[in-house]
């Protein structure tokens, strides 16, 4: 079976890659790389909890295939914070209490992210189509939605 | 770890000759949202995956003599058109419902239709729209309406060398107002428990033409002729919808079933309701243009 070499900017840094045709971006994230930020939890696109920045859009890496990737931008949950201080997005769930278990987060607040960073001022119903993308199943929400709120340029988050 | 080959075809014709070169061992991929969430789901992986991502000139939404989508455009690119949104409504109501954004952002109206899933979301609107499918082979293009698209559940008339390229809305459909509903309970990633689709053409309060789409309603989506019939040349009033609400959900025109996401019964309920006010939603369009 041909294998494939797949260059990506991973987290703003170059890495070169030989892959088995059939492996997922988030076999690659989590068993090869070690960057296991991304969840694994449905395995099957439905749950969001995978999700990193592909070229800048929030994407299930679950079902996406490695291969597919050569020349691309992927982000993961790892590389927001600067150094050991959060990221405005990361500081406004804590500030909310927006976390419980924590397995949704990270693709939550990339999901937040993909949408702040093209619209920085969106309405409470763009914020919820765009969280629909991912399941939390521990309570609601609505904090997570406040989080984003408060993330977004029109309420800046105290840093 | 399922294992599988992949290929990248950067043209059409490279995509005809690994067709024939692997035959049945090969299955195309688009957006990839059903492909491998069913390799994943079932453990069982096709030899090859043809990836179709390299064909960048097949995502596009144009108007000339008609309307023309090329089979690789995503929901999300039908989602933020103002053409679609204005013109081809009931498309926009199920582009717009499919998923959620991640999902839309990737998944193509191609793939929706070639995997022929009994609730595709976009397949009650290109049926309310008369859209024709274009498949292309290593001999040439074939065009096939949309309504004889389907032949079962997840099975179409696609042959195996060939492949799905655009589609095709006649220019008369702008005249029409359309609009579809996706009956679920959640309101993003959830498949519907119906899908309804209607499109209608007014000489002031008169009906003169109307199609009507069901998803969910049959092992294919399906066109309910006879409530169409019925409601050619009558006055756009609430009996007269009522009344092919009660037709479309009879027998002559759906055979719906028993599933987990709900019974006969209701769904027959739900399109005699829903038919009626998607006709009243698809006659506002007309009106407020």
């Amino acid at each position: 079976m041909e294998r494939f070499k797949v260059k990506l900017q991973l987290n703003g840094e170059a890495v070169e890659l030989d892959v088995n045709p059939s492996e997922t971006l988030l076999e690659t994230l989590r068993d090869r790389l070690e960057l296991t930020g991304a969840k694994d939890g449905c395995g099957l696109g439905a749950c969001g909890s995978c999700t990193v920045l592909l070229n800048g859009l929030p994407t299930r890496s679950c079902i996406v295939l490695t291969a597919e990737l050569d020349g691309s931008e992927v982000s993961t949950i790892e590389s927001l914070a600067d150094g050991t201080k959060p990221a405005p997005v990361q500081e406004s769930f804590m500030e909310k209490g927006a976390v419980q278990c924590g397995f949704c987060t990270p693709g939550m607040i990339l999901t937040a992210k993909g949408l702040l960073d093209r619209n920085s001022r969106p309405t409470k119903e763009e914020i919820i189509r765009s969280i629909s993308s991912n399941l939390c199943r521990c309570t609601g929400y609505k904090k997570i939605v406040e989080a984003v709120e408060a993330a977004s340029s029109t309420e800046t988050p105290k840093t | 770890m399922i294992d599988y080959d992949y290929k990248k075809p950067e043209s059409l014709e490279e995509v005809f000759s690994l067709l024939k070169e692997y035959g049945p061992k090969a299955t195309l991929i688009a957006g990839g949202t059903d492909v491998m969430v069913n390799i994943r789901n079932t453990k069982k992986a096709p030899e090859v995956l043809i990836s179709l991502r390299g064909l960048k000139d097949l995502r596009y939404i144009k108007k000339n003599k008609g309307y023309h989508i090329g089979a690789l455009t995503t929901h999300r690119m039908l989602e933020l058109s103002e053409l679609v949104k204005t013109e081809l409504s009931a498309l926009y109501d199920g582009a717009s419902r499919i998923g959620s954004v991640q999902v839309r952002n990737v998944a193509t109206i191609g793939g929706n239709i070639c995997n022929a899933a009994p609730s595709a979301d976009t397949a009650g609107p290109l049926l309310v729209l008369d859209a024709q499918v274009v498949l292309e082979g290593p001999k040439g293009r074939r065009n096939v309406p949309i309504a004889e698209f389907f032949t079962g559940t997840y099975k179409t008339v696609r042959k195996q060398g060939e492949v799905l390229v655009e589609f095709q809305i006649p220019a008369e459909m702008g005249h029409f107002g359309s609009a579809y509903w996706k009956h679920s309970r959640r309101k993003a990633m959830n498949l519907p428990i119906l899908g309804i689709a209607v499109s209608l053409k007014l000489d002031d309060e008169t009906i003169t033409d109307a199609r009507i789409g069901l998803t969910v309603a049959a092992p294919t989506p399906v066109r309910a002729y006879k409530a169409e019939e019925f409601l050619k040349g009558k006055q756009l009033t609430g009996d007269v919808l009522k009344e092919a609400g009660k037709i479309a959900a009879s027998p002559e025109c759906c055979s719906p079933r028993d599933s987990i996401r709900g019974e006969a019964w209701y769904r027959r309920e739900i399109i005699e309701v829903y038919v009626a006010r998607m006709a009243m939603l698809a006659a506002e369009k007309i009106k407020n243009r």
